[in-house]
């Protein structure tokens, strides 16, 4: 009755595991023989240097909180000593720091590339949709981790967040004290951040293997956004994009260890450096430059509950992103208009980021608001509109055509060939 | 036994399917209803334990003398781990408060139902926007367009009575409960 999986595998321990769970099978189908478009560029490879960069993340977080203590009487000193006393303390800490931001820059590259190239339409919404989910994960552990070294950023970074909630009627301060574990953020507050921020790049890991198992049912996007149409149009993963992506890894990471070794505290704020005081806020509270964007759209919206809406509002955008969109042509190489919308919405995002970081009052909160119409008009207004104007300029019929010449009917030849020299 | 995992029932047995259905779709709604009161059930420890435990909640109330604060100044306590403003007004301060008009104010309250006595003024130094502590306890710090206290975060202005006048701030700073002991002896909670 019992049948064992039929495994190609020649090394007779790898068999024998093999046949009984079939690791090796599917590890050589997802990551050896898997096609990947041919003509991938290099902005497909900051998917493997995200990956990357969570294992960095949770290595290093794991020996630091080995050492860290997670009690606001002694959480800041335990960080000074990480620093200057335990070995190579200075390293995993600034690696750890300066790693969470690096994460976001390959993250955010990533959902830009998939913006710009339609990645979340049809068949992707549901990859689309975990890869937002996964965001929101990484925000929220990267805000607890910024609280764990208790100084005055910590502390009422901390303040202003949770008190976000606070905005909602009748359960809002009920939800805040129940975050607070107390009437003000404490050290029930920081155990429980520490507890959290522990266990949520598990989460992320595993919300990461269903990103990446939905991305193995409807295969890699591609520049020109259209299907491969057969063998002649992918190469497998192995070697071709395995070495494609290592090479844009190990770039990445030479800019990261710029950072962690002559400019550490270049993405930080001199204002962690103060320990936490209660009594005391910093004239100038501001996020880390990852959470500048949506911090200039809180504060853009004159109403409390209004700005923690539409703060919220700019993500659930993405949320809804694949039925917005109303273009059935993926890549913006073929939308002429909407290629130069989402340069605008790119710059949008940087002007934001930029007012997130300046004082909310004058001119400042007059671009922040005009840059937050902007970014709703963008996604409600604009994309479903535009779909509809908007004249596609022509599509090659194959990915191979435009490097052939001769069209897919030509390539279809090479078909049964073998594909070593495609 | 295989006509039991059809629920359609209309089996070769002729027996009464429909009856038969209707009994299994309630068994399986109870059953599962019965299952989701008792996770809901269970749940409840793990998320009220993270409310404020019993020693939080037991923080007690704390005397505040107040016979060293002159007029003009103001001092900061600390109560259930917040700062709390106590402030000597001026006769100046307390006309200004007294003179609003109450459609002027975002959150209306008279200032005399603020205050206990008129000369001291006792607010929780809590930002009702984000939970930033206002600026305006010191004597060199900026104290707002209505000479009250303002908010460095994100720019609320409040007036003499601690009343919000300007920016994002929807409620005024809130006054605790406190009670006095003594002309010069408040308790606080």
């Amino acid at each position: 009755m019992a049948q064992a999986h039929a495994s190609n595998f020649k090394n007779p321990v790898v068999k024998w595991i093999d046949s009984r769970l079939p690791v090796f099978t599917m590890l050589h189908h997802e990551y050896n023989e898997y096609p990947m478009p041919k003509n991938v560029n290099y902005l497909w490879a900051f998917g493997a240097i995200a990956g990357i960069m969570l294992v960095i993340m949770i290595a290093t977080g794991l020996v630091l909180a080995m050492q860290y203590a997670a009690n606001t009487a002694i959480a800041f000193d335990s960080v000074e000593r990480i620093m200057r006393d335990v070995n190579y303390g200075w390293l995993l800490r600034y690696v750890h720091a300066n790693g969470a931001s690096f994460f976001f820059i390959a993250v955010y590259l990533h959902m830009f590339r998939g913006l710009y190239y339609g990645s979340y339409k049809a068949p992707r919404e549901i990859l689309w949709i975990i890869g937002v989910v996964i965001f929101l994960l990484m925000m929220a552990t990267a805000f607890m981790g910024y609280v764990l070294p208790w100084g005055q950023m910590s502390f009422w970074g901390a303040t202003v967040i949770t008190n976000l909630f606070s905005a909602f009627p009748i359960v809002g301060d009920p939800i805040v004290t129940w975050l607070w574990g107390g009437f003000s953020v404490d050290n029930p507050t920081l155990n429980r951040f520490f507890a959290l921020h522990f266990l949520l790049p598990f989460v992320i890991l595993g919300v990461v293997i269903l990103h990446t198992a939905a991305l193995h049912i409807c295969g890699s996007n591609n520049p020109l956004g259209i299907d491969p149409k057969g063998p002649q149009d992918t190469v497998p993963f192995n070697p071709y994009i395995t070495v494609k992506d290592l090479f844009a890894v190990v770039c990445f990471l030479i800019v990261y260890a710029i950072f962690v070794f002559f400019m550490p505290n270049y993405l930080g704020h001199p204002d962690n450096y103060i320990p936490a005081n209660p009594l005391v806020t910093p004239a100038h509270i501001v996020p880390e430059w990852y959470f500048l964007p949506f911090y200039a759209i809180l504060r853009a919206i004159p109403d409390k509950l209004g700005g923690v809406l539409a703060m919220f509002g700019a993500i659930a955008v993405l949320v809804i992103l694949p039925w917005l969109d109303t273009s059935k042509v993926r890549s913006c190489k073929f939308r002429p208009i909407y290629r130069q919308f989402f340069w605008v919405l790119a710059l949008d995002a940087l002007v934001l980021g930029y007012a997130g970081a300046m004082p909310a009052e004058g001119n400042w909160l007059l671009i922040a608001r005009i840059g937050t119409a902007y970014y709703f008009f963008h996604f409600l207004i604009l994309l479903p509109i535009l779909g509809k104007l908007e004249r596609p300029s022509p599509m090659p019929a194959s990915i191979s055509e435009p490097v052939l010449k001769g069209g897919g009917r030509v390539a279809a030849g090479a078909h049964a060939k073998p594909m070593e020299k495609a | 036994m295989a006509e039991t995992t059809h629920p359609s029932g209309t089996g070769a047995h002729g027996a009464p399917g429909g009856d038969d259905t209707s009994r299994r779709d309630f068994l399986y709604l109870a059953t599962g209803a019965v299952g989701a009161v008792g996770v809901a059930a269970a749940a409840w420890p793990f998320i009220d334990s993270m409310n404020p435990a019993a020693d939080t909640l037991a923080l007690a109330s704390i005397e505040v003398d107040l016979a060293p604060v002159a007029e003009g100044q103001s001092i900061t306590v600390t109560w259930r781990g917040k700062p709390v403003f106590v402030r000597h007004r001026t006769a100046a301060e307390i006309d200004a408060a007294k003179k609003v008009s109450l459609g002027d104010l975002r959150d209306p309250a008279p200032d005399d139902k603020r205050v206990q006595k008129a000369e001291w003024l006792v607010v929780l130094g809590v930002c009702t926007h984000l939970g930033c502590v206002p600026l305006g306890q010191k004597p060199t710090d900026p104290k707002g367009e209505y000479d009250g206290w303002f908010c460095p975060c994100h720019g609320s202005h409040y007036d003499t009575s601690g009343r919000i006048r300007k920016g994002p701030a929807p409620a005024n700073l809130v006054v605790p409960q406190y009670a006095f002991l003594s002309d010069n002896r408040i308790r606080l909670g």
